[in-house]
């Protein structure tokens, strides 16, 4: 398994990921920055990517949708905020509307990865965090909530389709 | 049957019915007890009607669902749906992994040539 470790941290709400690659740091690069290889392992299988732009440069942006099951697209985009090739990115992950453009009033999740060499490959970490204090708040609320249901149940994959 | 399993579209509508504080109260409190649109408006700052809005607003994304009793309004959370929200973020971290796996296998790929189409992925089709 490359995933050495996940550490989730509910107060700052984010997620970091750990994974180590037997590849170099620039083989890893190219499948964040090329669209055709990014594509291949972005969206879940049920729900493949396709990257209509990948604008890899400092406020670039990024548009992409994912196919559903019955045809059903979910739209996304990304916006660049650093770049050092081939050490780290730094982006904003969104949600768009059907027609591909922006919804500001959606989460939005920042993601900064980090390629370092590693004795066997690249370690790569990626710190995932939610933008704002109001997105912040409108999920741990949300945990809240669930806390007071009863065990839950398995929920589709299609949820990830879009986080 | 209900079988909560939110698409991305209805996960926009969730988020976007949560997005607002008094739409989280009015969703934390009919999920502890069901509550008339009347007794929830005395809670808030705003009009009747305003506060029906709101919950016309949690009643799309299916956050809540309205029955009527008598001359009332009753509404109701929807424990699925919300925990379906909720679920999200725990989520994220098992999305990592999956998206790692798959990273692996594109790495695993001799590089420079053309990636085979991978049929568990099917290419969206323009028409669909």
């Amino acid at each position: 398994m490359p995933v050495v470790s996940t550490t989730p941290d509910t107060e700052q709400l984010t997620l970091t990921v750990v994974a180590e690659f037997a590849a170099p740091p620039e083989r890893v690069w190219q499948l964040w920055t090329d669209p055709r290889q990014l594509e291949r392992w972005w969206g879940p299988p049920t729900w493949p990517a396709t990257f209509t732009q990948h604008d890899v440069a400092v406020d670039g942006s990024s548009r992409y949708f994912m196919t559903g099951p019955d045809g059903e697209k979910a739209h996304g985009w990304w916006r660049f905020l650093a770049i050092d090739e081939p050490r780290s990115l730094e982006f904003e992950d969104g949600f768009s509307d059907d027609s591909g453009t922006p919804s500001p009033d959606m989460p939005v999740i920042r993601a900064r990865v980090e390629l370092a060499e590693a004795a066997d490959g690249t370690r790569m970490t990626v710190v995932s965090r939610f933008a704002t204090e109001e997105q912040m708040n409108q999920l741990t609320e949300m945990g809240m909530v669930e806390g007071m249901t009863e065990a839950m149940g398995q929920i589709d994959a299609l949820l990830l389709a879009k986080v | 049957m209900v079988v909560h399993q939110l698409g991305p579209v209805d996960i926009d509508r969730v988020f976007a019915a949560l997005a607002d504080a008094t739409r989280r109260d009015i969703v934390t409190r009919v999920l502890q007890q069901e509550a008339s649109v009347s007794v929830l408006a005395r809670n808030y700052d705003m009009s009747f009607a305003a506060v029906q809005k709101h919950v016309a607003v949690l009643e799309r994304a299916q956050l809540v669902s309205k029955h009527r009793r008598g001359r009332e309004q009753i509404v109701r959370g929807d424990v699925g749906t919300v925990r379906a929200a909720a679920r999200l973020l725990g989520n994220l971290e098992e999305l990592w992994r999956s998206r790692i796996d798959r990273l692996e296998q594109v790495l695993d790929e001799p590089s420079g040539g053309d990636p085979p189409c991978p049929s568990s992925a099917p290419r969206p089709t323009p028409s669909s």
